[in-house]
């Protein structure tokens, strides 16, 4: 047994109310360069629909995750160490960016500066990639906002198969949920095994995946490898780039910038200790159904005295093991069984993982339109199929998906009566297996939802590997060697983008997004008026 | 003319390529990349680069081991200069076809796709342009060698290259007399080998090899 320690992350769906907050302050800190505009570390998709990129759940179409093959090996889908390096000239697997969206701004200036005339002026788009005028955009982040596409595109949605997906192009049979996605920090990352360099890595003390920067050289295997397709090509630097879980957060003990923003206090994050050894035959297992169970097993109890004696023998720092211990991601995933991978077939043993969404089940039945069955609403009735939640949650198994919608209806009912009624029903906690104890924990973390329940990340232990005093005034993500984002001449030897936007205070408007100025028709800006200071 | 283009510049060039790489790489590794633009554009990307790389490289090895290999082996072998000759021609002929198609079509895409054109450096279009000619002139020089299939010719170039690789004078006296194709094919190699460094060939010097042996996973222990 080899423990390691893990930061998860748990989103409960049942309280994301599609704001995409987590979104927008995660585009602001990670991915507003040049390069990334097309790029969301995380993103939050209205479901169902084919989502960002188009079908990225389609595994027959993009060849990402794992297969499982014959002999009882996993190999990526795309194909071993020879097949991935027989298509690095051409990739055949890999999106193009109109399968995200091509990334635009638009010309707010002509709104100041337009001459007058009868009609109002527009600000009309314009590409990031061309500068060139864009007469119509197609598509784009969150085109299917809120069911905004017709139901003939939505249907192509993966999560439909094995359902007679016609009935729910019906008004009356409408359903939607939102769907928060970002990097899963897997436990068995299809990205990592695709990288001809070997440049990206997980890290052993937090189990965050990251892209080593320096060493990464644009093979793009990584792209096509991660079925989620949560990591990007950047197309001004040639680098794969993806969410860093905030480490540098993470390391003082703070929060991801998506959760620490999530007004819906939806998020979760927390330590997970798992026995590294049985990675690669717990996504190994035959039945994709059984895949959720297989990730269960590998998950070890930070209150059992051996494994707590096997961490500190592994090294894991105490205040870890206290981290895991008060665990709210443990917690649900494992005391009360409400948190679900996300496509647990993919094989990669994802690490951030959702509660069902369970609202539209109890609206229903308030409003006396369903069949009840007592306080448990018949599994049949329920708005969001149950099929549904499970194509996208366990594998397409519907027990796990129940047993957790059941429980947070159960805990509800019992809150309710406490609080509101003053009587206790205990008899419904045994029906789903909780006791009135775990019940006022699970409100407690689940509904109350305060900060310190949600957040309980021990800090890393940086001060055991380096002198802290040289890092400071270094500087994140950027363009070229080190703080420098290009070399000190005019002309740069070695190739570095030079940065076309952004530079503020250079005469021009000081709105990162509008530096296509009045008249110009290519990418000229940055060149004319040098370099920013 | 001569003394330099032949003697002289070669020692810069490759100079330059192994200093220059050595120095970009452990300065910049960031900058080091391949520059892939199948994001923006995935038509003709594809077929175009495989169909290029594959003749390049097949040419590459063609020239080292052709050039490179000591006189003495081929004959020790039995193989006369004719034959050798010939197999050169045959191979680099069907390489340099592929390879031309590939090139052409990259060029095109490159130069004619708007937002290829836009993100593309000076120095991006320059490379192509440069392996384009350099691959024109290396292909008329077919046309040449099939002229004189007895190899003569091709033995000079062989001696003027191990003359160069083992730091001998007197080198740039084998080429005195060969055809003016030979000469600007043997003198652009060699600028390409010059401005090397600065662009974005220097990803061939990171063909992932390794990663045939690698195991799957990859986990880093912090930095200690």
């Amino acid at each position: 047994m080899k423990i390691r320690a893990q930061i998860g992350m748990v989103l409960n769906l049942d309280k994301c109310i599609g704001c995409h907050t987590c979104s927008v302050t995660c585009k602001n800190v990670w991915t507003s360069r040049e390069g990334t505009e097309y790029a969301w570390f995380n993103n939050v998709e209205t479901k169902p629909g084919i989502g960002f990129p188009k079908e990225w759940e389609n595994q027959d179409k993009w060849n990402g995750g794992w297969q499982r093959k014959s002999g009882g090996k996993i190999q990526p889908k795309q194909g071993g160490r020879w097949r991935i390096l027989s298509k690095i000239f051409g990739n055949p697997d890999m999106p193009e960016i109109d399968d995200y969206y091509e990334p635009f701004t638009f010309d707010y200036d002509h709104l100041q500066n337009a001459n007058e005339a009868k009609a109002q002026p527009t600000a009309r788009p314009r590409s990031l990639i061309t500068g060139k005028r864009m007469e119509k955009i197609n598509w784009g982040p969150n085109w299917e906002e809120i069911l905004g596409t017709e139901f003939e595109h939505r249907r192509k949605d993966y999560n439909f198969r094995d359902m007679e997906e016609e009935m729910y192009g019906e008004f009356e049979n409408t359903f939607m949920l939102y769907l928060p996605r970002l990097c899963e920090h897997c436990l068995n990352p299809t990205c990592v095994a695709s990288c001809p360099s070997g440049s990206i890595y997980k890290r052993e003390e937090d189990g965050v995946v990251l892209v080593d920067q320096d060493k990464c050289r644009g093979w793009r295997m990584c792209i096509s490898g991660c079925p989620y397709k949560k990591i990007y090509y950047n197309w001004k630097s040639g680098k794969a780039e993806k969410c860093t879980l905030c480490y540098p957060r993470l390391e003082s003990g703070e929060p991801t910038v998506c959760s620490e923003t999530c007004v819906g206090r939806i998020r979760y994050l927390g330590v997970m200790l798992y026995d590294a050894d049985q990675i690669e035959a717990a996504a190994s297992i035959p039945n994709e159904e059984d895949l959720y169970q297989a990730q269960c097993d590998i998950f070890l109890d930070p209150h059992d005295s051996e494994v707590i004696a096997q961490a500190r023998r592994d090294g894991i720092p105490e205040n870890w093991i206290e981290g895991a211990q008060n665990s709210p991601v443990y917690k649900m995933a494992m005391d009360w069984k409400v948190a679900l991978p996300l496509h647990p077939e993919y094989r990669t043993l994802p690490m951030v993982w959702y509660v069902p969404p369970l609202s539209p089940i109890q609206n229903a039945v308030e409003s006396g339109k369903l069949q009840t069955n007592d306080i448990m609403p018949d599994i049949d009735s329920l708005r969001i199929p149950v099929k549904y939640l499970a194509n996208l949650l366990t594998a397409g198994k519907e027990e796990p998906v129940v047993l957790a919608l059941k429980r947070m209806i159960a805990m509800r009912h019992f809150m309710r009566g406490e609080l509101i009624e003053g009587s206790s029903d205990l008899a419904v906690l045994e029906e789903v297996g909780l006791t009135e104890e775990l019940v006022k924990d699970m409100y407690k973390i689940m509904a109350l939802a305060n900060y310190e329940d949600r957040y309980v990340i021990p800090t890393g232990h940086r001060e055991e590997t380096l002198d802290a005093y040289g890092e400071s005034g270094s500087c994140g993500f950027s363009f070229g060697n080190g703080c420098s984002t290009h070399s000190n001449s005019e002309l740069d030897l070695f190739e570095n983008p030079k940065s076309w936007r952004g530079r503020c205070g250079s005469g021009k408007d000081n709105r990162v997004n509008t530096l296509f100025t009045q008249g110009e028709t290519s990418l000229s800006v940055g060149r004319r008026t040098g370099k920013s200071k | 003319m001569n003394f330099f283009l032949f003697q002289i510049f070669p020692y810069i060039a490759i100079a330059v390529l192994l200093l220059g790489s050595l120095l970009r790489f452990d300065r910049d590794p960031y900058s080091w990349r391949s520059k892939s633009s199948q994001l923006l554009r995935r038509k003709q990307l594809i077929v175009g680069s495989v169909l290029f790389h594959l003749g390049i490289i097949t040419i590459l090895f063609g020239h080292i081991v052709g050039l490179l290999t000591p006189i003495a082996i081929f004959d020790a072998l039995g193989i006369t200069h004719s034959a050798k000759q010939i197999l050169a021609i045959a191979a680099g002929g069907i390489a340099g076809v592929f390879c031309f198609i590939g090139i052409i079509m990259l060029l095109h895409r490159r130069l004619f796709d708007p937002r290829i054109r836009a993100t593309s450096s000076f120095a991006d279009i320059a490379v192509l342009v440069l392996l384009l000619a350099q691959l024109s002139l290396g292909m008329y020089s077919i046309v040449i060698s099939l002229q004189h299939l007895d190899g003569y010719e091709m033995v000079k170039f062989m001696n003027w290259a191990q003359h160069i690789a083992t730091f001998r004078s007197g080198a740039h006296e084998f080429l005195a007399d060969v055809d003016i194709v030979f000469k600007l094919h043997i003198a652009l190699g060699l600028f390409i080998m010059f401005i090397w460094p600065f662009t974005r060939l220097v990803h061939v010097f990171s063909a992932p090899v390794g990663f045939v042996f690698r195991p799957y996973q990859i986990v880093r222990k912090r930095e200690t």
